[in-house]
């Protein structure tokens, strides 16, 4: 193109004062942005190409790599900020819907950021987890409603079948596809070594992988991609997605060019074909419908296996929530405008959807008032950043959260936000087998049990300092929380006082 | 015994082993300063055909034919790590002819280099190893 309406936005910076020309950088940028210049014996990059990945600026040996915003300005106004003048240069140029990969960006409130956690003082005595039992298990499902009691006066143990998690976290779905085989590896290893879950996505469970069925919630999602007998009994629990959060109202879309070789394979596909979900369940268009997907399910696996009800939080989600939980659904998954995705349509993104915070609070309250909350189990998802985040999250109502983000964060991702490139330098959205062998998941995996060993000593540490020693005590106790700076329209609706109350 | 094994499924052909050896051989602090300007003579290299990558090194031969082979006894093996002695090396490089590795060459003062796991180096643990980003190479007991 002649005219280049859109500057690069990052620049590669390079000491040469410390660049001992080893082009470890040309070699491992796969968008080919460094160069070796023979005749001047120098590297040199091209800043276009740059999507700033940090792949290049991790491996350099000498430190000689940064990467840094061009600082190039548009002559922006609080309306017409350098973003919008930028998307309307790239639509006018292609003509196309604006793709885009990971969550939301913009700047609506975090709630979790608004909510603070409390401690004991003197009177309910803190616990040093340290010293003192502390319990993180977690049993998600349907809550028996009476103790029922056998002729010789015993318990009668016919509890609902449940999951059965060592901590509050569960890794949410990210498909084979969209992920690549070592990715899932790593995330499949860790959930086995952490007694937690993790989800297949709607791409279908790789047979090398049913080894950790115990660990895995399959999905069974619009497009029914993967799905047969032997799924579904492999798994530990089974997830109906209706909606997702990033880019709740539409389906997916996995192009062609990677459905190949064990892909095509495992999602039961074609090699080569276009793999779209669409929009709706084609066979659901009421909650009935629901309840007989739920029960066809159930049926099919002997009712050995919980069947978990994913849906965006959109503005009815509490009740569409208490319709789900009339269904025989036994959990309930609430995944927030913020979640993360390999590809979504901006404008779907960015505008459509509600925060997690807001949609958890609504309906845990609205389980409550109508008597069903033991229906159910609650999942929240979209955006849980960070220990904290889960303590809030359950406080608020939530019986465990899906993490997804972080996950991919810990095997490497540097949210560069090009997922749907296919060209994942760090190995994880990508199914090229040269980027895929750099994800080790022998290293993968031990960071995501760091990571999530991390998180339990954090929510522990929480959970002592509130003199909690249970989990289960912790859900729904939003007298934990207080909030800051929030009106008291957002107070009522998460269901807590202002600091200082 | 521990030793540098190679598992090539996971070698990415960064060649990032080659100049964490050669950085070692230099005993000095920082790479930049070691390495600006250089040609590297790394005792790791990487051998390369379309996809597939792996690195080569000295195995540390329990019967090794460079030692046998080597007129001078520059060449000696103690604690079943292989060393040179390069003031006894006579350049006749014997030893760069009957290695089945390749993993003995000439270096620029004229005797021969190869790897001794960086027993002489500052850290005394093998540099290649604890550069390779992937574990493509390791240092451990089999
Ligand atoms: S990786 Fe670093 S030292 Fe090596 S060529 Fe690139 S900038 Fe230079
Ligand atoms: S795309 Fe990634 S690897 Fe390539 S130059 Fe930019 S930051 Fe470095
Ligand atoms: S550093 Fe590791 S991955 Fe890179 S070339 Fe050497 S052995 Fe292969
Ligand atoms: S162990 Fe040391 S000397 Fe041997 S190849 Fe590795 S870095 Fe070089």
């Amino acid at each position: 193109m002649a005219v280049k309406y859109i500057y690069p936005d990052y620049e590669v910076a390079r000491n040469y004062d410390r660049c001992i020309v080893c082009r470890v950088c040309e070699r491992q940028c796969a968008n080919a942005a460094h160069e070796y210049v023979p005749n001047m014996d120098k590297m040199v990059s091209d800043d276009d190409k740059c999507v700033n990945c940090h792949r290049c600026v991790s491996l350099c040996p000498t430190r000689a790599l940064k990467i840094t915003e061009s600082g190039h300005a548009f002559k922006e106004n609080k309306n017409w900020s350098a973003r919008q003048i930028k998307e309307v240069y790239k639509q006018a140029e292609s003509g196309g819907v604006l793709l885009s990969s990971m969550g939301n960006p913009d700047d609506y409130p975090v709630y979790f950021d608004k909510i603070l956690i409390n401690a004991s003082q003197v009177t309910n005595p803190s616990i040093d987890p340290l010293r003192e039992p502390m319990e993180t298990r977690v049993f998600l499902g349907s809550k028996p409603q009476e103790i029922k009691r056998s002729a010789d006066g015993g318990i009668v143990c016919d509890a609902p079948v449940h999951l059965d998690l060592r901590m509050p976290v569960m890794f949410s779905a990210m498909s084979y596809g969209s992920i690549s085989y070592n990715a899932h590896e790593s995330i499949a290893r860790a959930a086995e070594a952490l007694g937690i879950c993790y989800n297949t996505g709607e791409g279908g469970l790789h047979e090398d992988f049913y080894k950790y069925g115990g660990n895995t919630i399959v999905q069974v999602a619009s497009g029914r991609f993967g799905v047969h007998k032997g799924y579904l009994d492999a798994a530990a629990a089974i997830e109906i997605k209706m909606g997702q959060g990033a880019k709740p109202g539409i389906g997916g879309h996995l192009p062609g060019t990677k459905t190949v070789g064990d892909i095509s394979r495992t999602r039961m596909i074609p090699e080569g074909s276009d793999a779209i979900s669409p929009a709706p369940h084609h066979d659901i268009y009421s909650i009935e419908d629901l309840r007989q997907l739920v029960y066809s399910l159930k049926e099919a696996t002997a009712y050995t296996k919980p069947v978990i009800v994913k849906i965006a939080a959109v503005h009815n989600v509490a009740a569409i929530a208490s319709g789900i939980a009339r269904s025989g659904a036994d959990i309930i998954s609430i995944d927030g405008f913020r979640g993360g995705t390999g590809a979504a349509p901006t404008r779907i993104r960015d505008n459509v959807g509600i925060p997690v915070e807001l949609a958890l609070a609504s309906v845990d309250k609205r389980l409550r008032d109508e008597g069903i909350r033991d229906n159910v189990s609650v999942l929240a998802a979209g955006s849980i950043r960070n220990s904290a985040d889960v303590v809030k999250a359950i406080a608020l109502g939530a019986d465990a959260v899906y993490i997804g983000t972080a996950v991919l964060l810990a095997l490497g991702c540097h949210l560069c936000r090009t997922c749907n490139v296919g060209k994942c330098n760090w190995g994880i959205a990508t199914q090229a087998p040269e980027l895929v062998r750099r994800l080790n998941p022998n290293s993968g995996y031990k960071r995501l049990v760091n990571l999530m060993t991390a998180w339990r000593h954090e929510i522990e540490e929480m959970m002592g300092g509130m003199g909690i020693n249970s989990i289960e005590s912790l859900r729904g106790n939003r007298l934990m929380l207080r909030g800051v700076g929030m009106n008291e329209k957002e107070l009522e609706i998460l269901g807590i006082k202002h600091a200082g109350e | 015994m521990k030793r540098v094994y190679v598992n090539e499924q996971w070698c990415l052909g960064c060649h990032l082993c080659e100049y964490y050896c050669a950085f070692a051989g230099t005993n000095e602090r920082d790479m930049a300063r070691a390495l600006k300007g250089i040609t590297i003579n790394p005792n790791i290299r990487i051998e390369e055909y379309g996809n597939v990558s792996f690195a080569v090194s000295c195995r540390h031969c329990t019967q090794p034919l460079c030692v046998k082979g080597c007129i001078t006894g520059a060449l000696t093996q103690g604690d079943g790590v292989i060393t040179v002695d390069k003031d006894k090396c006579i350049s006749c490089y014997t030893c760069v002819l009957s290695c089945p590795f390749g993993a003995i060459a000439p270096s620029p003062d004229g005797a021969v280099s190869k790897c001794e796991m960086c027993v002489k180096s500052l850290e005394g643990v093998p540099q290649c190893v604890e550069g390779c980003p992937n574990s493509a190479i390791v240092y451990e007991e089999r």
